[in-house]
């Protein structure tokens, strides 16, 4: 059952994610691109970390919304936007080809993907509320409220820089 | 998962979409019908009729479903034709998969099978239904840019920008209730409402009152509908739908009126719980009945409070639609950001040093 499911889901995220290269308009790309957060919330969801499922959609949803509101709103041309031009496609296409290959071979050779990371404890608690909740406040105390404090500077920095330009 | 287990599964489901899409959307409908034309001293709907029988309006509900279902299916030109279709469904079902972690009753045991009146009992049941509920922005943003017409992209732009800020705001409200009852899953927070001083709506009657503004507004109903505001955008967002997909919209709306108050039955109002009788005692009163005839005679009495609840909290947004004008676009968005936010805030600060200090008991 998992295992269909996982197919399934899997296949849409990747053919989504080629549609969202492929797609001419950057609006039909932004809905690619949420199909491709949704599907992989589903992947999520399946290893048991239904935490990082919500927040993948909670977070990736708002964040590609707002990137769509940007399309919607800056680029008002409806079509052939963000094409190129035949010649400059087949360099494209060599560059994607050149830095592709190699990096899909390294992520085929290397160990991180395989068995569990070192700090997870108890893979049945890993990834539902308590266990993250655990880690965050414990073990990476530092460092999360240091990120904490950088997305604050980022947040007053941005509304600081409107107020100058309004005046 | 085993065939039982399957079936039980196919059996909520089954009931929750019969309850949402075959029961309440269309009598909210004619609710909305009656309800406005009895405050506003009308009559109401009440032509439709079956062989000289109008059943006080009710079969409006059938007739215009006949209508729109022969409608033509009109896609203005220039209007990217894929999107334009693919809105409404991404509208829908985000309202009906919400519904998804609120359960609609207790855990049974009947017949030696553990039954949990529950879709998806989630480790992270309200981060779910927010997240559900963020992706419900995209149907009406989409909807209003594919229309190719500036009122619908009118209409779009302002429910993004409504539902993003009060889906912040929305998030900040329950939070106390999370403190209070120190869990995520809907399932336990039911459970620790057993005892009627532990309802969520006798602490936390404030966060409440801001959550359900929130929830309304995140609806875009009356009056937050500014997106739809026929006195300035036509009909916002939907302006060129017609029809089934119309209709789509239209549901969605409804069903997430019910979604609304599912959740604040759950979160405030104990679920499926009878004040002062707790689950045991309730099944314990029908023991003459032998353990398995008793505990299925409670479990339909829990489903039947909480399907009271629901339709008392559905007549309340209803009341509201029709008692409240619009506020007009920034007023909105100063509600949002610069009241009920701070607001919020400030009662997680409350409910924080309440907790603490011993006054507020956390079941």
């Amino acid at each position: 059952m998992e295992l269909i499911i996982f197919y399934l889901v899997s296949s849409m995220a990747v053919v989504c994610a080629v549609g969202m290269i492929v797609a001419q308009k950057p609006v039909t790309s932004a809905v690619c691109l949420v199909a491709v957060m949704f599907c992989l919330a589903v992947l999520f969801a399946l290893l048991n970390a239904h935490l990082i499922a919500a927040l993948q959609i909670l977070v990736y949803a708002g964040a590609i919304m707002v990137l769509f509101l940007f399309v919607i709103m800056l680029m008002n041309l409806r079509e052939k936007e963000g094409l190129v031009s035949a010649h400059l496609e087949k360099v494209q296409m060599v560059g994607v080809l050149a830095l592709g290959a190699p990096l899909l071979w390294v992520m085929s050779t290397a160990k991180v993907f395989v068995g569990a990371g070192g700090d997870v404890k108890d893979l049945a608690e890993f990834g539902t509320t308590r266990g993250v909740g655990a880690l965050l406040y414990t073990e990476y105390l530092l460092p999360f409220e240091i990120a904490s404090i950088l997305l604050l500077a980022a947040l007053v920095g941005a509304v600081v820089l409107t107020k100058i330009k309004l005046r | 998962m085993g065939i039982a287990e399957m079936i039980e599964t196919i059996v909520k489901i089954g009931f929750i979409i019969g309850l949402t899409i075959g029961f309440f959307a269309p009598m909210l409908a004619w609710v909305e019908r009656k309800q406005s034309a009895v405050m506003q001293d009308r009559i109401g709907a009440n032509r439709a009729d079956f062989f000289g029988f109008t059943v006080i309006g009710l079969l409006h509900s059938l007739a215009d479903a006949i209508k729109l279902i022969f409608k033509e299916d009109f896609i203005p030109r220039g209007a990217e034709r894929a999107l334009h279709t693919l809105a409404p469904v991404i509208a829908v079902i985000p309202s009906l998969i919400a519904f998804a972690v609120i359960p609609f009753g207790g855990k049974y045991t009947l017949w030696g099978h553990e039954v949990n009146l529950v879709i998806a009992d989630l480790d992270v049941g309200v981060l779910y239904v927010f997240a559900i509920s963020s992706l419900a922005t995209y149907g009406v943003v989409i909807a209003g840019w594919a229309s190719n017409n500036n009122w619908s992209l009118l209409g779009g732009l302002r429910a993004s920008a409504q539902m993003f800020s009060y889906e912040v705001a929305m998030g900040l409200t329950v939070i106390g209730l999370i403190m209070f009852y120190q869990s995520l899953s809907m399932v336990d927070i039911v459970a620790k409402q057993d005892n009627f001083f532990h309802w969520g709506i006798i602490w936390h009657w404030p966060a409440f009152v801001l959550f359900l503004a929130c929830a309304v507004a995140e609806n875009k109903r009356v009056p937050f509908d500014a997106p739809e505001a026929e006195a300035e955008l036509v009909a916002g967002y939907f302006t060129e739908y017609s029809g089934m997909k119309f209709v789509m919209f239209w549901t969605a709306e409804f069903i997430e009126m019910v979604t609304i108050a599912g959740l604040c039955v759950a979160l405030f109002f104990g679920g499926h719980h009878v004040p002062f009788i707790t689950d045991a005692e309730l099944a314990g009163g029908f023991s003459f009945l032998g353990p398995n005839v008793s505990n299925l005679v409670a479990m339909l009495i829990g489903v039947g409070v909480f399907i009271f609840k629901l339709v008392a909290l559905l007549i309340l947004q209803m009341t509201i639609r029709w008692t409240m004008p619009r506020f007009r676009y920034d007023q909105i968005m100063k509600l949002g950001w610069k009241m009920i936010l701070p607001l919020s805030l400030t009662w997680i600060f409350i409910v924080g040093v309440g907790i603490l200090t011993g006054v507020m008991p956390s079941p």
